[in-house]
């Protein structure tokens, strides 16, 4: 049964998510394809043929795909789509935008963010912000499925020499047009890939006291997030915001700061290994996902805390 | 210019969604029914790009049982002009709808379609896309600002790590994401003339299209319950725990 997965990258290098999804492929089958489109991404091709469980690379290294555009990608995905019983992407903003075009154009229903295989068509994938887990049967030939990366460990590494066939170039369809991008530039792990996450919410009061977040988070080496209300008050930007319409993180430590835990915020953050909550209402929700709660004024305990570490 | 919103009724933001007794399903019983966030703030785009004076009509269209009509009231008295209920009593797929909203497309020939970027039932994040790739239209989905140019839409999406503005050939595909507008409440006025514009319904079976199953629902389950932690007294407490029950800081 062969699988074919489609990689995220940035030209430079893989995303970790596509590792997580190798991870998932693995277990439905050792038969894995690795797809890499992109422009000028030799390092990207280098940098797969070392990943563990992936038995084939097919790249495609052209000017087309350098902004990786859903209507060219998906094009290119079909011209090799039917080979394969199952086609999987992580479900980062990558591959939400990706996969749909590719399963309608297959006419097959995807399944979406599985967080677990049950066998070779049955999966578990979270539904209503995470309230439920369902457990969904994929009746299609050609299965389709995008990856929830936090619950995969993602595949190794090892000095393996992957064989690497080209996939040559579409034209573009031409119906739309990369213009910019503006990615914001950190010196801190990014959200998603950090092992410590230090969160602030409407607690913070405002964008200025999240440098008290800052100050802890440079000391652990951490990435600094926010709960969609401190998003939404304008404290600090969209990419920050962790939840079930933001970014899925699962780091070994989550603490949560000033956040109450709605069950929007807990979706997107309650598989992390250990979770701290520091609020000073101590009937918040947080602290019944919390292995460790402090019942303090954050503007008392951030303080000592970052005097401390 | 026409603008097709098409919108779906799910279980309001509010509500604590749980499995049925038996885990056959989620329990939907007597539980408060909403317009899906994210398809309001579609309707909201399609509106004010009514009022700048760059668009004729806002078509909403929802797919879905009778009830559904509740929802499309709702949207008329938000500005939409005219709804569109494609009537089904059984709940469809992403794809399904997809190939239904294809005919509307088809039928009113509408030059932009904006979407929420998902239901926040099923939490799939699938239909606008479908959506494109049947119909051959660009799309441009989690956006937060949209800005029309002629025969092109400039699109700004929120991704992973930033911002990317794309232009795309109209027709096209829009998906919202959350912080693109803050959606109007209905006014009572409005809710009132809400109630003499069309609503026509269309049983799904009219538009030929295959809405079979792809999937089947095995179960429902609460997700696995975190242990109850421990509530510490003081920063040191913490501090020492992390570092040596927890072990996640040296």
């Amino acid at each position: 049964m062969s699988i074919l997965v489609i990689a995220e990258h940035d030209n430079n290098e893989i995303k970790g998510a596509t590792l997580n999804t190798i991870a998932a492929a693995t277990k439905i089958s050792d038969d894995i394809t690795l797809m890499v489109a992109g422009s000028d991404c030799s390092s990207v091709i280098s940098e797969s043929q070392t990943l563990e469980g992936v038995t084939k690379i097919l790249s495609t290294d052209d000017e087309a795909y350098k902004n990786f555009l859903a209507e060219d990608l998906s094009e290119l995905v079909m011209s090799i789509a039917t080979n394969y019983k199952y086609i999987m992407a992580p479900a980062t903003t990558f591959g939400k935008n990706l996969l749909p075009r590719v399963s309608a154009k297959l006419d097959s229903q995807q399944i979406s963010d599985i967080i677990s295989v049950e066998s070779e068509d049955t999966f578990k994938r979270p539904i209503y912000a995470g309230s439920c887990i369902a457990t969904v049967k994929a009746l299609d030939s050609i299965k389709v499925i995008s990856v929830r990366a936090t619950a995969f460990d993602p595949v190794g590494t090892s000095a393996s020499d992957t064989v690497v066939e080209d996939l040559p170039a579409l034209s573009s369809a031409g119906i739309s047009e990369f213009v910019s991008e503006e990615i914001a530039k950190s010196d801190r792990p990014e959200l998603t890939a950090a092992n410590i996450v230090v969160s602030g919410g409407r607690g913070m009061q405002s964008g200025d006291n999240f440098h008290l977040l800052d100050s802890i988070a440079d000391k652990l080496g951490a990435a600094v997030g926010a709960s969609r209300a401190a998003v939404d008050a304008g404290f600090v930007p969209n990419d920050y915001q962790v939840g079930q319409t933001g970014k899925i993180v699962a780091p070994d430590l989550y603490m949560a700061v000033g956040i109450s835990g709605a069950i929007q915020h807990l979706a997107g953050m309650k598989d992390s290994k250990v979770i701290v909550a520091i609020n000073k209402d101590e009937d918040a929700p947080i602290f019944q996902v919390a292995d460790y709660g402090l019942v303090q004024d954050l503007f008392v305990a951030l303080p000592e805390l970052d005097s401390k570490l | 210019m026409k603008i097709l919103v098409p919108l779906k009724r799910v279980v309001d933001y509010n509500v604590k969604v749980r499995p049925l007794g038996d885990n056959s399903n989620v329990d939907l019983n007597n539980v408060k029914m909403s317009v899906n966030p994210f398809c309001e703030i579609a309707l909201e785009e399609a509106v004010r790009i009514k009022e700048a004076g760059n668009a004729d009509e806002v078509i909403a269209v929802s797919i879905g049982k009778t009830e559904s009509q509740e929802q499309l009231r709702t949207a008329l008295a938000l500005g939409a002009d005219r709804a569109i209920l494609v009537e089904s009593e059984n709940l469809l797929e992403p794809l399904a709808i997809a190939k239904a909203l294809v005919k509307i497309v088809e039928q009113e020939s509408v030059d932009l379609i904006i979407l929420g970027k998902q239901a926040i039932d099923g939490d799939n994040n699938q239909t606008g896309q479908m959506l494109g790739a049947l119909l051959n239209y660009p799309q441009a989905t989690n956006a937060s600002e949209v800005v029309l140019d002629g025969s092109h839409v400039n699109v700004t999406r929120e991704i992973d790590g930033g911002l990317q503005t794309l232009k795309l050939n109209m027709p096209a595909i829009v998906t919202t994401d959350l912080r693109l507008n803050e959606p109007r409440y209905a006014s009572l006025p409005n809710i009132m003339k809400a109630k003499k514009k069309e609503l026509s319904i269309l049983p799904i079976a009219d538009l030929g299209v295959d809405v079979t199953p792809r999937t089947e629902l095995l179960s429902v389950e609460s997700p696995p319950s975190r242990a109850a932690g421990v509530i510490l007294e003081t920063v040191d407490d913490l501090i020492d725990k992390l570092k040596n029950e927890a072990k996640v800081i040296s």
